[in-house]
């Protein structure tokens, strides 16, 4: 089986006008940076590849994840994960409850909350389950939210300016944690950036989109 | 899973059907008796006999001239109030003290709030027991006509109390979409004063984001029947009341004459919307022509003064009349010219107890089964919305604010005709969808802005951590809307609380809510019973929203990210 | 059997169908335990209204029936229902089981054949109504024949405040005389209330030196010669009134609210106990007295009918016959209570119930059964249809 994300003559279009045209493969553990100003369709590409394209757009071409052809899934059968900028935990549940949501179906109530918990563990968050995400740091947030994302065992991971709010210091950490942990796991990165150090340090082959492109 | 999805997409057509089916019903049912066709009743007349028999009512060009002149004189004083208001003192801590005042008011109900003024201002009222006989030397209430004047004055007052929290609570939701904080700034820096330069810089985008409801004002205003009961002309009454009346005769030929007068009061609203919407033109271009003159009118800005005051006084009339009702309804004896009461006594409140409590299940049993209904049908256009584009309230929001603009005198004795025609007994399921139509729209725009304005990317994360779309409904979105959709809930109880036509007429006088119970008692007169069902109406309509703001405080006690929400 | 019912309908015109003949009394009772009845009956009197559900909590306890009271504003919204209910070709589950009725409406119910009848006088209790001293066989001139079961007699009285101004006016032409000397204290319920069309009545009566002419139907030829004097005495009157006639109370208690924040200073009741039961609880000084006028006042009967597509038929008449009960009678004449005017023959009754009224403090503003003096007979309907008409036309539209 081809491991991987692929992406096969994706064109999407805005009202009518040409707005992305993208063709690329992404191997397991490879990341693929797509870099250009805002407002030129980056995050369009990844709702397209989530399954959440808004109304007013169309896109042809398919999206293969891992062997299987994923363009007609509805979002919530398609395995993928997403980072965004904002960490986006749910603010009524607890941080327990937000990596419990992620966590897929299956084991009984003990073994999920042993994986929660050693979830937690795994990014120095001991004892976090049951705080109010409200109360978080900025980077325990994002570390939450990562390991949200992981335990629902994702097969691809989009980062969608996922870095860009935080500090330097910061992002730095947070990145590299992301990229450990992706790496661990052998996922194929999709990330998508205006920020050329985030380029620099995924170190893989970089798309750039511009107004002209296309 | 497939059947489910059918279900949801026909959510938006069915809300259409339950908004405007009884209304489209209703009038089309009004048609056939106002030209002289009742075959149910075995009688047929010339087409133009009840036209005929309306026009030669004792009386009818006053009650069509007290329609018109009410309706515009309440709407334009409690647009005029809240555009000064806001113009005058938007951000300052009188504006904040009286929005947390006036907002509550929205929800007491207009027999209510009716209640209240007229226990104030009638000649023997509380004002007047007040200052007597120590400042005005009576000893005996003076002859004056207050109440029930042939002018409507007091049915203005009673309308303008009850609008200008409406529309301000209406403006302050626009606004959140007009730039106007920095539009005022930009005005002011061109040597515009804060008042003209907010009219001039803001109102032309607010009003444009206002107009519906001011024409749902102007509607509500020209046809109301429960407050004209209690504050309007006797003699003779507006159109909406003759309407009443005619439905309520015993001759069947009146049954005519009544749709013939409810034709003739939707024909009136429309041509004095039209009429307001040519008045908007011309201010319109009157004020380019200000614009372009560049004046700065400095003698506007005192003007600010009457907003505050008007507010004010809206907002202590209806407060002062709450504190009215509770005084009269313990109230044993309380003879003119004494300000309290002389004697105290619960007498009232035990021997009314069973009455009371029976009653107030009964209107929240229909106020809590047609706000859930619309609650479903609203969340499933909402969903719908979502989920596959089905926009029900694209354009505009007409199609929302529709049953809201027709007069309810128009269509509602038409829906009578044909529920008694079709064999349908009166009682509460009939009033319980007749609510509905009155309740979907509110809910809706309750609810319509926070739904929309939720972060669309919960929903996404949610569905790649593999949750579907009911799973991210129940789980995620409607928890974190837990307030909106209260709040909205609490919108629909106090609409349905307020309903007295739609409840008399469909309910065929067998359905008894505090409200037509209420105005069946001020007939009487016994004035502690009054107060004592008026305030359990205005209580009913309160509380719920005492807990759409409680409710969501407790359940996210522990959730800081939800406390603003 | 659906059609069966409706052939029996045609055949039977008016007649119940499988109804209990209201003759067999214990079968009536039997088939009404357990029935609800909706009793449509002008709502806008707390004092009745308690006595309603007073009334209700009895025949639940005696009988088993569940009395519903349904609220009116108008007791003609409960004609329109039943008429509206005829015409859909309705003949079973009406929405009205019994109605508080008389005059006008009760004419125009028999004439269109909604009634259900006759039943009053197989009533058990109807024996103790007093049918040679009390008008409880006609009904504003129209024969009732059993087609409605009184209940409650009602005389006019005029209500005035000892500690104020009127003392005791014996005319129409005093009432008039003292509003011109005291304007802005007097008014009366703006017809077509019931009391205040009342009113009109009994001015036109206590006017006219021969008020005999308004036993017949009012005509073309007659009319407007005969009520010539109450429009020429309204004229002078009109300007003289609380609010100079621009507005009216909407009801009788809307007007003794009046009295009591001290708007006016007399009123009129269509019951001499109002007074009393109004000083009771609180509703009016206890200076307030009653009086008639020299010539006497009009009377007439409060009656209840079940209406022909009633389902509740039985319950309805278990209802009627409670309301002619001693018991039931006693206590509406309790000033505390309603004050009402019975219907019985208290002296024909047996010691043990005869003690029940014996008992009864009318009231000090209750007159006796002498001091209230002539009942004057109410007038043909026709009158009162005309004159309201007039008056809306007339007074109704104030300038």
């Amino acid at each position: 089986m081809d491991k991987g994300l692929e992406l096969r003559d994706v064109r999407i279009e805005k009202d009518g006008s040409a707005l992305i045209a993208l063709d690329a493969r992404i191997g397991s553990g490879e990341v693929l940076t797509v870099m250009g100003p805002s407002g030129v369709g980056k995050s369009t590409l990844l709702s397209f590849i989530t399954g959440t394209l808004a109304p007013g757009f169309s896109a042809s071409g398919r999206v293969i994840l891992d062997g299987l052809d994923i363009t007609d899934l509805p979002a919530h059968r398609r395995r993928v994960g997403i980072l965004f900028q904002d960490d986006l935990l749910f603010p009524h549940l607890s941080v327990g409850q937000n990596l419990a949501f992620g966590l897929r179906a299956g084991g009984n109530r003990d073994a999920r909350q042993a994986k929660i918990e050693s979830a937690l563990a795994e990014v120095g968050l001991e004892g976090f389950a049951g705080r109010d995400p409200a109360t978080l740091s900025g980077g325990q947030k994002a570390r939450v939210s990562l390991m949200r994302m992981l335990l629902s065992e994702p097969c691809v991971l989009l980062l969608d300016e996922a870095f860009s709010r935080l500090d330097a210091v910061l992002r730095d950490q947070v990145r590299e944690m992301v990229f450990a942990r992706a790496r661990a796991r052998a996922l194929p990165i999709l990330m998508v950036t205006h920020d050329a150090e985030d380029a620099r340090a995924a170190g893989g082959q970089v798309v750039t989109l511009g107004p002209t492109s296309g | 899973m497939v059947r489910g999805k059918g279900l949801l997409r026909l959510v938006p057509a069915l809300t259409v059907l339950a908004m405007l089916g009884p209304v489209a019903a209703g009038l089309l049912g009004a048609l056939g008796p106002a030209l002289g066709h009742l075959p149910a009743a075995g009688l047929s007349a010339p087409p133009l006999t009840p036209l005929t028999a309306v026009l030669s009512t004792p009386g009818i060009d006053r009650s069509i001239r007290l329609s018109v002149t009410t309706g515009l004189a309440a709407t334009a004083l409690a647009l005029g109030t809240v555009t000064l208001l806001l113009a005058g003192w938007t951000g300052s801590r009188a504006f904040g003290l009286l929005q947390r005042a006036l907002s509550p008011l929205l929800a007491v109900p207009h027999a209510a709030a009716a209640f209240g003024l007229a226990f104030l201002i009638a000649p023997s009222g509380w004002l007047a027991r007040i200052v007597s006989p120590w400042a005005t030397g009576w000893q005996v209430p003076p002859d004056i006509l207050i109440l029930h004047d042939p002018w409507g004055a007091s049915l203005v007052a009673g309308l303008v109390t009850k609008e200008v929290p409406f529309l301000l609570l209406m403006s302050l939701a626009a606004l959140r979409q007009v730039d106007a904080a920095r539009s005022r700034a930009v005005a002011l820096s061109l040597g515009y004063g804060p008042v003209m330069g907010w009219i001039i810089g803001v109102f032309p985008r607010l009003y444009a984001q206002i107009r519906m409801p001011v024409y749902v004002v102007l509607t509500y205003a020209m046809s109301v029947v429960d407050m004209a009961l209690v504050l309007g002309p006797t003699t003779p009454p507006p159109l909406s009341v003759q309407i009443v009346t005619w439905m309520s005769a015993p001759a069947l030929e009146m049954r005519m004459q009544a749709a013939a007068g409810a034709l003739l009061q939707l024909a009136l609203v429309l041509a004095t919307l039209a009429l307001w919407w040519l008045g908007e033109r011309v201010v319109a271009r009157l004020g380019r022509r200000w614009v372009t003159a560049g004046r700065r009118a400095p003698a506007v800005e005192p003007l600010r003064w009457l907003g505050l005051a008007a507010a004010s006084i809206v907002a202590m009339t209806v407060l002062a009349g709450i504190a009215v009702m509770m005084l009269w309804s313990v109230a044993y004896v309380w003879r003119f010219p004494a300000a309290l009461p002389g004697a105290l006594s619960g007498a009232v409140w035990i021997r009314q107890g069973p009455v009371l409590s029976s009653t107030l299940a009964e209107t929240m049993w229909i106020a809590s089964a047609s706000t859930a209904m619309a609650l479903v049908l609203v969340l499933g256009c909402l969903e719908a919305e979502q989920r596959y584009r089905l926009r029900l309230s694209g354009r505009g929001l007409w199609l929302l604010y529709l049953p809201l603009v027709i007069p309810q005198t128009a269509f509602l004795p038409g829906l009578q005709a044909l529920l008694i025609d079709a064999g349908i007994g009166a009682g509460q399921i009939p009033v319980i969808l007749a609510h509905l139509v009155f309740v979907l729209p509110y809910v809706f725009l309750s609810l319509g802005d926070p739904y929309r304005a939720w972060d669309a990317r919960l929903g996404t994360i949610a569905a790649t951590l593999g949750a579907g779309p009911n799973r991210v409904l129940w789980r995620v979105r409607l928890p974190m809307l837990l307030g909106p959709v209260l709040t909205a809930a609490a919108v629909g109880l106090a609409v349905s609380v307020g309903q007295y036509l739609p409840t008399l007429l469909i309910g065929g006088g067998r359905v008894m809510t505090l409200t037509t119970e209420a105005l069946a008692l001020s007939s009487g007169g016994d004035r502690r019973v009054i107060a004592a069902f008026g305030l359990m109406q205005t209580l009913a309509a309160l509380l719920p929203f005492a807990l759409a703001i409680g409710v969501p405080a407790v359940v996210w006690r522990h959730r800081k990210g939800l406390a603003h929400g | 059997m659906k059609r069966f019912a409706l052939i029996l309908a045609l055949l039977a015109p008016g007649l119940a169908m499988a109804d209990t003949a209201p003759s067999d009394w214990p079968a009536v009772e039997a088939a009404a335990r357990g029935q609800t009845v909706y009793w449509d009956a002008w709502g806008g009197s707390t004092a009745t209204n308690d006595f309603i559900a007073w009334v209700g909590q009895r025949v639940q306890e005696d009988y088993g029936v569940n009395l519903i009271h349904v609220k009116l504003t108008d007791t003609a919204d409960a004609v329109t229902r039943v008429l509206a209910e005829k015409q859909a070709g309705q003949t079973s589950g009406g929405a009205v089981d019994l109605i508080w009725i008389n005059g006008a409406n009760f004419a125009a119910m028999k004439e269109a054949g909604l009634l259900y009848g006759p039943f009053a006088e197989q009533l058990p209790n109807w024996k103790l109504v007093d049918v040679a001293g009390k008008t409880v066989q006609t009904d504003f001139t129209v024969p009732v024949e059993g087609y409605e079961s009184p209940w409650a007699m009602a005389q006019v009285v005029f209500i005035h405040d000892t500690a104020r101004e009127p003392d005791r006016l014996g005319s129409m032409g005093t009432i008039l005389d003292w509003a011109k000397a005291h304007p802005g204290r007097f008014t009366y319920p703006q017809p077509p209330d019931f009391l205040g069309t009342t009113f009109l009545k009994q001015a036109l009566i206590d006017l006219l030196p021969d008020p005999s002419v308004l036993q017949q139907p009012a005509t073309d030829a007659n009319y407007d010669a005969v009520t010539a004097p109450l429009w020429a005495w309204l004229d002078e009157l009109t300007p003289n009134l609380w609010r100079q006639g621009r507005a009216y109370p909407a009801t009788g208690p809307a007007a003794l609210q009046l009295m009591n924040d001290g708007e006016i200073d007399l009123a009129i009741s269509f019951s001499p106990g109002e007074a009393s039961t109004a000083i009771a609880n609180g509703q009016l000084p206890d200076t307030v007295r009653t009086f008639v006028l020299d010539k006497g006042t009009i009377g007439n009967a409060s009656f209840v009918a079940i209406p022909f597509d009633s389902s509740a038929k039985e319950g309805a008449m278990v209802v009627a016959n409670f309301l002619m009960s001693p018991e039931a009678q006693a206590r509406a004449q309790d000033p505390a209570v309603l004050g009402y005017g019975t219907v019985l023959d208290v002296a024909a009754l047996p010691a043990a119930n005869k003690v029940r009224f014996d008992a009864l403090d009318l009231g000090i503003a209750t007159l006796t059964p002498d001091q209230l003096g002539k009942v004057q007979p109410e007038p043909h309907p026709s009158w009162m249809t005309r004159i309201a008409a007039d008056w809306a036309r007339r007074y109704g539209v104030a300038n």
